[in-house]
């Protein structure tokens, strides 16, 4: 059945389905009356133009990498992972639980902590839809859908009776210490000779999943439980024959997936609210649907997806800032990223195979 | 709690399930031919802009329902074609329509109304009006039928009974029809069906249809009778919750009145009431917020009764595949 080269179907597909949402993209602005070409030159200059711009570019790219990876992993063992927006809420709450109980002395002790709180949260929440879905057979899609709703039911009520401090109006919890204030990338830069923005939110979160990455890509192809979620996405009938365990297999891919949804809330909540507000995540565990369909659930695909999504999202924060052009454009975008790279997948592939396949037997 | 409350808070209660009901029904049809569908939130809020947008342009309630079942209809065309025709995955069809009909729908409201993505208020013949019934204010002083009639079964708007209507109908298309037969047969196990000559795609698309038109009441229902109007993600997840109630159902119609009833309910309650005490225990708004989900999540875990769903469900079905 392997009628397309690998290059073809890691870059040449996902470039044509990217061109084709682009145009598309491009349309809808010319339908609203604005010009595409000027909107890209502005969402270039405004994402990319500047280290303000890029350091909100890469803050956006950190979640996206978190939440990506999440989707990712949980594909690799066949589960389509939907909540990650409800992992990551939790994953809020544990870093805002770990800041708020102790007064950290400094960054580097309340960082690690905080992201084994994210995760742990995170995890807990993927773990149940999980073990639905490998003890009761739940589909994973429904209940993780129904546990983003119930996440968000459960933060609305711990911020509003529980954690919002005394006298205070707003559904948040208070402020975290000075201690668990991490460093920008201006802080991290400055001692390089980089001078870069003060202003944007990317923070040393963006190390963090840069390393996750590389332990995802660790996990997934250098691992034994790696190889065995692989094998049990790949075909359930033949990892059962060989042994593998599915519930335990199921249970270790989904509790990874929510760590890392878990884990992107040291970025926003941590890194740049610094304190939990209501919808810290913003649709970022659904954008993260989008990534891993783009990154083809390869950690470097992944990363390289953030960054464009990233970009996409600041650069369209600019557009609607200098342009009639609303921010929900770019949900237009996305909307037709994951229809073209991940719905409509065979829509671009079945002719791109016929192509491969006459083009080989011109040669033979 | 006396008479004039329950009846205001089962009145505000069928309003709440009408839109429920019809997106669930909708749901019903899709994911008894074995397509899911969990685009149902994007397919309602593109019908209540439609809706909506030609209501305002044009004055006419009619014209916008019209527009309102188009553009759910189309989106759901798009549905058809990802997941039948090119056999895509169709839970992540059903996300991308989600985002866009959450992102378009903004985009065009700004363009063409410049009210920060929303549509201007409708009033008069570009909203549903409430039907009063026969002898509804006659029958009033009648002791607790009196008001029961007038205030709960009278007075509502059209698409309310139409949705009613549809219960009783959905079943008969479902259960005595030969359409109905094929229809589930595709779901269940679609080799036979093509094995007998009926074409599967087409039946498939078919209940697409159906899909995206009842999802284009439901968004015309939100837009045209029960606000006057389009805002930003005014399904609020009403979608989700259709889904929710069509896995409490376990995709009948009878029982999916039942679900959509119960969790309107929820959702009166919620609304008129912050906190609820029952049996010395305070219960906060939030988890009558979130009781459908949980429900849910304890059904499909098959702890009170098991829902099943059809057994070729979210599968692409491919002509003579060869194992």
């Amino acid at each position: 059945m392997n009628t397309i080269p690998k290059w073809a179907d890691l870059v040449l597909i996902p470039l044509i389905s990217l061109a084709i949402a682009a145009l598309l993209s491009a349309l809808v602005i010319l339908g609203i009356g604005e010009d595409p070409v000027a909107a890209v030159k502005m969402m270039v200059s405004g994402a990319l133009g500047s280290t303000y711009g890029w350091g909100y570019t890469l803050y956006y790219a950190t979640n996206f990498i978190f939440t990506g990876l999440a989707v990712a992993v949980a594909f690799h063992a066949g589960l389509f992972n939907i909540g990650g927006e409800g992992q990551a809420t939790l994953g809020g709450l544990g870093v805002a639980l770990v800041c708020l109980a102790l007064p950290w002395p400094h960054w580097a002790l309340a960082l690690p902590a905080a992201a084994l709180g994210a995760a742990l949260f995170g995890a807990a929440w993927a773990a149940i839809p999980a073990w639905l879905q490998a003890r009761r057979g739940s589909h994973i899609v429904i209940t993780t859908i129904m546990f983003n709703f119930i996440a968000a039911s459960l933060l609305n009520y711990l911020l509003v009776n529980v954690l919002r401090p005394a006298g205070a109006m707003d559904p948040s919890s208070a402020r975290f210490g000075e201690g668990t204030h991490l460093p920008t990338l201006h802080d991290l830069a400055a001692p390089l000779g980089i001078a870069f923005s003060k202003a944007a939110p990317a923070n040393i979160s963006f190390l963090l999943a840069l390393a996750a990455c590389l332990a995802v890509w660790l996990l997934i192809w250098r691992t034994r439980p790696g190889y065995e979620i692989r094998a049990l996405g790949h075909s359930e009938p033949a990892a059962l024959y060989a042994g593998i365990h599915p519930l335990r297999t199921v249970m270790w891919a989904m509790l990874i997936s929510g760590a890392l949804a878990g884990l992107m809330a040291v970025n926003t909540v941590m890194g740049e609210a610094e304190r939990l507000v209501m919808n810290s995540v913003g649709g970022a565990g659904f954008i993260g649907i989008a990534v891993a369909l783009m990154g083809r659930n390869h950690p470097l695909g992944v990363l390289l997806a953030a960054i464009l999504f990233g970009f996409l999202y600041q650069g369209g924060a600019e557009l609607a800032l200098w342009t009639d052009i609303p921010r929900e454009l770019i949900v237009v975008i996305q909307a037709l990223v994951i229809l073209f790279t991940g719905a409509l997948d065979n829509m671009v592939r079945m002719p791109l195979e016929r192509l491969f396949l006459a083009l080989g037997k011109g040669r033979a | 709690m006396d008479l004039a409350t329950l009846l205001q808070v089962l009145d505000s209660t069928i309003r709440l399930a009408t839109p429920l009901l019809l997106a669930c029904l909708a749901g019903l049809f899709s994911e008894r031919s074995g397509i899911y569908d969990i685009g149902l939130e994007g397919k309602m809020l593109a019908a209540a802009f439609g809706s909506a947008a030609t209501a305002a342009v044009t004055g006419s309630v009619w014209l916008g329902l019209l527009a309102g079942i188009g553009s759910s209809m189309a989106l759901a065309g798009l549905h058809g074609l990802s997941a039948i025709t090119f056999r895509g995955n169709q839970l992540i069809s059903g996300v991308a329509i989600n985002f866009l009909a959450a992102g378009l729908t903004v985009v065009l409201a700004q363009d063409w109304f410049h009210q920060g993505g929303r549509t201007p208020s409708l009033s008069g013949g570009a909203r549903f009006d409430a039907i009063a019934l026969p002898l509804a204010e006659t029958l009033r002083p009648v002791p607790v039928l009196g008001p029961v009639y007038a205030e709960l079964i009278s007075g509502h708007t059209l698409l309310v009974y139409v949705a009613v209507a549809l219960v009783p109908a959905s079943w008969w298309v479902l259960y005595r029809t030969r359409f109905g037969l094929r229809l589930r047969a595709v779901g269940e196990n679609p080799e036979a069906v093509d094995t007998a000559g009926v074409s599967v795609p087409a039946t498939r698309y078919a209940a697409v249809a159906i899909c995206g038109a009842l999802c284009g009441l439901a968004g015309a229902y939100l837009a045209t009778s029960l606000q006057a109007g389009f805002s930003r993600d005014m399904t609020a997840g009403r979608g989700y919750i259709a889904l929710a109630a069509l896995i409490f159902a376990k995709w009948r119609p009878w029982q999916a009145l039942g679900a959509t009833v119960l969790f309107g309910l929820l959702q009166a309650m919620a609304l008129r009431y912050q906190n609820i005490e029952l049996a010395g225990i305070a219960f906060p708004g939030q988890v009558m917020d979130a009781l459908p989900y949980i429900l849910t999540v304890v059904i499909l875990a098959g702890f009170v009764g098991r829902a099943v769903p059809p057994r070729a469900g979210g599968e692409p079905y491919v002509k003579e595949r060869k194992i």
